[in-house]
């Protein structure tokens, strides 16, 4: 697969730092070890990262395993790049506070779009329940 | 035109394949069904219309902070929403002529 030019394999990501986000928005941080071709991952010294407003807090999670239909994306992290200069870490309490506040806020406004939406008789289905090709 | 597209995308997935490889080094946007949307160079892909992406730059930065500091990427096919391809890179005649041809080998 990878000895043909112009194709994509993740075999040269193996064992570097990568940033995966999840079909369900969450972000994992981990020395990647292991692929297949259905872009399953096993991630080691994972953490996962919660990003919120220009907060962000980490949280250890040890050895994981995607499943690869839960792959949005896979990058690599440039060590060398400075990242941390916008965003301020805060401890996991505190993010964890701020992510509950926010999913909060997100939830009030949903449904009263909803609600807005079942007056008029119109409905948009999310997007995660369609089928994959 | 675009049915015949449509048409030869699901039943001939290789003519795609074929037609990001043409695209390999070349500029695009990948808009993602969770609305993340990426600028890039260097285009690659496999059998699953996965996407490699070099040098990337996401075009809505405060939104997703998390891509500060990655400069290449992989993306599951499954993922993509749209390709925004350069209009003076791709032969739409060619393109509509093997998708046509695509969708007729099927039919038989």
């Amino acid at each position: 697969m990878n000895y043909v030019p112009g194709t994509a394999s993740l075999i040269d990501d193996i064992d570097k730092k990568h940033l995966v986000l999840l079909r369900d928005g969450r972000t994992l941080i981990g020395y990647l070890r292991s692929i297949d071709q259905f872009a399953n991952l096993v991630f080691h010294q994972t953490v996962e990262r919660i990003h919120v407003g220009k907060k962000f807090g980490d949280i250890p999670r040890g050895i994981f395993i995607v499943r690869g239909e839960n792959v949005v994306l896979l990058g690599e992290i440039d060590v060398d790049k400075p990242c941390d200069t916008v965003l301020q870490q805060v401890s996991i309490e505190e993010i964890l506070e701020e992510q509950r506040q926010q999913q909060q806020t997100k939830q009030e406004t949903e449904k009263v779009k909803m609600q807005v939406l079942k007056d008029r008789g119109l409905s948009i289905p999310k997007a995660d329940n369609m089928d994959e090709y | 035109c675009s049915y015949t597209l449509t048409l030869a995308c699901r039943c001939a997935p290789q003519l795609f394949y074929s037609f990001f490889k043409s695209l390999v080094g070349k500029d695009v946007v990948v808009e993602l069904k969770n609305d993340l949307r990426l600028v890039f160079y260097g285009l690659a892909s496999t059998a699953y219309l996965n996407i490699k992406l070099t040098d990337i730059s996401v075009t809505d930065p405060e939104k997703y902070p998390h891509m500060l500091s990655v400069k290449n990427c992989f993306i599951r096919g499954s993922v993509v929403r749209y390709v925004q391809l350069p209009a003076d890179e791709v032969d739409t005649q060619l393109l509509q002529d093997a998708a046509r041809k695509e969708a007729m080998q099927q039919k038989q």
